[in-house]
């Protein structure tokens, strides 16, 4: 790292997240509601978003910080395996349209407020809703631990912290006060902060992505220069593993390997506990169809941000963690001020998610550990305290494992959690389509799915380190692809095949709470909750 | 694997719901055949056919997106009003 603070940059970076701070706080009075005292409020914004609203909540809570350090940080490392996030964000679309709007109606019909709420609603089995929910939990918390590894990488780059010679306390307190910061207005205004902070996020980010994506190229001298000594240094001999480097293309063998990560993630995206929370927090049906055409606007932009890898290239930065590459590529080739812009960018772009995924971490311990096993009879006002207090602790946890553990095993953790969610799946999407399969067949091919994805990642070495690689062979194909769909095949099929001998043998099949018109109803449908605050009452609800 | 039997009203599969479907699996078809974009001819100024046309993409699959949801809005608003003119 360079030595001394930018002292421009920096200003410009405290001066964002400043306004931004106010902005968290002020958000608990925005489109507030009468009875600010439940679950609905405090975790899901009254569910009560639009469209617009929405797509900025979503946008920011999708497309991370980390995200926009590690998707150019992996091209700039290996060249076109790291793209693989372009083809996963185009195909998890056309998935949401099909699945999410009738986990819509049925929450809404019966008030759920996460995804295991469903579950146990539809299979009528907390034992699987509590699994559901832990995979949840255990996977956001190394997510949001990574959202501190970008802070992080800003404030490493802008000299802020201390460099190797600081204590600790001097290094890491810059982190504690954004943390600290981001915990008190999650508390006190729950979902609306990241709502209204997101605008403010997004915003940078385009203007940042706008900028660097015409200003760095012609600073460079063009794309073809660019790809020119980027295809020059992916030829070059890694001197670990004594293979070149990357290529500009993937490989004949690479392509299974592209094509099931890119399927197997866009699968698991819109599982994770903040998706969801995010999508319930809508106000209708339509609002989140009418996201899936908007939302690949971010897609486009992930695009052109993974080309600020092959930028890094040619500008020639090194740097030991390629974590840092576009941080620096930014310092290098901005003047002052506008790094202080980026910068503030992707660390807002940290906040939001971090807020929702805390908050939805919450969310499902209050609804599906406390109130399913501890206190039945919990009142919406305990269980919103409950949630409130929980956003705490889940954030201290994700600040202790940065702080105190290595920056790999975050990583490594959530390369797992994107293998767990995935494992997710038959129940939670299955179940929207069809109650055929068993709840203990789903169980049951839930815990296989888990075992031998943690199992297959732990015995496979990384390009880095000796585990937590991501792709290996399939079975029966011969072909290197994403481990966690072949874990989820191995969960289907377990599924299918224990179902069979569950029926066959009548084991005990639990109640189902909803109907099939629950799936397609929407707002303005009798027994649908619409819990419009008065601000936004009189609005139509959604087309 | 089975639907349950859906009580009063049965889903109805028309020719247009057919087309949002096939609107929504195209993208599948064309982002999982990998062999089909990966190479670097004909760049794009300068940036080369795998990553331009995967861009791409993102607005082809966006465009079909659009025209599920065209259809299947409407579709919706047929059965409401369908259904609405049942109930009273």
């Amino acid at each position: 790292m360079k030595n001394g603070v930018n002292g421009v940059a920096l200003a410009v970076f405290i001066f964002f997240f400043l306004a931004v701070t106010v902005m968290g706080f002020v958000a608990s009075r925005w489109r507030r509601a009468e009875n600010a005292d439940s679950l609905d409020e405090w975790g899901l914004g009254g569910r009560s978003f639009g469209t617009w609203v929405t797509w900025f909540l979503l946008g920011g809570d999708l497309y991370t910080a980390y995200t926009f350090v590690a998707v150019p940080a992996a091209v700039y490392a290996g060249g076109a395996a790291g793209f693989f996030a372009v083809p996963y964000t185009i195909l998890c679309y056309p998935l949401v349209f099909t699945f999410l709007p009738r986990l819509w109606s049925v929450a809404h019909k019966h008030g759920y407020v996460t995804s295991s709420d469903f579950v146990r609603g539809r299979f009528g089995s907390k034992g699987l809703s509590l699994a559901l929910a832990l995979t949840g939990i255990l996977a956001t918390m190394p997510y949001i631990a990574l959202q501190l590894v970008g802070i992080q990488a800003v404030l490493d780059v802008m000299g802020v912290g201390g460099g190797a010679n600081a204590n600790w306390f001097v290094k890491d307190l810059p982190l504690l006060i954004a943390f600290g910061v981001l915990a008190a207005y999650t508390y006190s205004s729950g979902l609306r902060a990241p709502a209204l902070i997101a605008f403010v996020k997004d915003a940078l980010i385009y203007i940042v992505i706008i900028v660097a994506i015409i200003y760095i190229p012609v600073k460079l001298g063009g794309f073809e220069h660019i790809f020119a000594k980027a295809g020059h240094a992916f030829a070059a001999e890694n001197p670990a593993t004594g293979k070149p480097r990357g290529s500009l293309v993937t490989a004949p063998q690479a392509q299974w390997a592209y094509a099931t990560l890119a399927l197997g993630s866009a699968m698991a995206l819109f599982l994770y506990p903040h998706s969801v929370t995010a999508v319930l927090s809508s106000r209708s049906r339509n609002v989140i169809r009418r996201n899936t055409t908007i939302l690949p606007l971010y897609s486009l932009m992930l695009g052109l941000l993974a080309m600020l890898g092959f930028m890094a290239i040619a500008a020639d930065v090194k740097v030991k963690n390629g974590q840092l590459a576009i941080p620096q590529l930014f310092a290098d080739v901005f003047p002052d001020w506008f790094t202080g812009v980026a910068f503030a960018a992707i660390g807002i772009g940290a906040l939001v998610p971090a807020a929702i995924m805390s908050i939805a971490a919450a969310n499902l311990f209050t609804r599906n550990i406390y109130k399913d096993f501890l206190r039945p009879d919990a009142s919406p006002a305990q269980e919103a305290k409950v949630s409130k207090i929980a956003s705490l602790l889940v954030k201290v946890g994700a600040l202790a494992f940065v702080l105190t553990m290595d920056k790999t095993v975050a990583i490594n953790f959530q390369l797992l959690g994107g293998i767990w969610i995935l494992q997710t799946v038959p129940a939670l999407v299955g179940g929207l389509f069809t109650r055929w399969c068993h709840r203990w067949a789903l169980l049951a091919g839930w815990a296989a799915g888990m075992t031998y994805g943690t199992w297959r990642a732990y015995d496979t070495p990384s390009a880095t380190q000796d585990h937590f690689g991501n792709t290996n062979l399939i079975p029966f194909i011969g072909e290197k692809g994403y481990i966690g769909l072949t874990a989820f095949a191995l969960n289907v099929l377990v599924v299918i095949v224990a179902t069979f001998v569950l029926r066959a043998v009548k084991a005990p099949d639990g109640v189902d709470q909803t109907k099939p018109s629950d799936y397609t109803a929407d707002a303005g449908d009798p027994g649908v909750r619409t819990e419009l605050p008065p601000a936004t009452a009189g609005a139509p609800a959604g087309h | 694997m089975s639907e349950p039997p859906e009580g009063n009203r049965k889903p109805v599969v028309t020719i247009p719901l057919v087309v949002a479907g096939v609107c929504l699996a195209i993208p599948f078809a064309a982002m999982l055949w990998v062999g089909s974009y990966s190479r670097v001819e004909p760049a794009f100024i300068g940036i080369p056919f795998f990553y331009w046309y995967q861009m791409l993409w993102v607005v082809i699959s966006t465009l079909l997106t659009v025209v599920a949801y065209t259809i299947v809005r409407r579709h919706e608003r047929t059965v409401r009003a369908h259904r609405g003119g049942e109930e009273q």
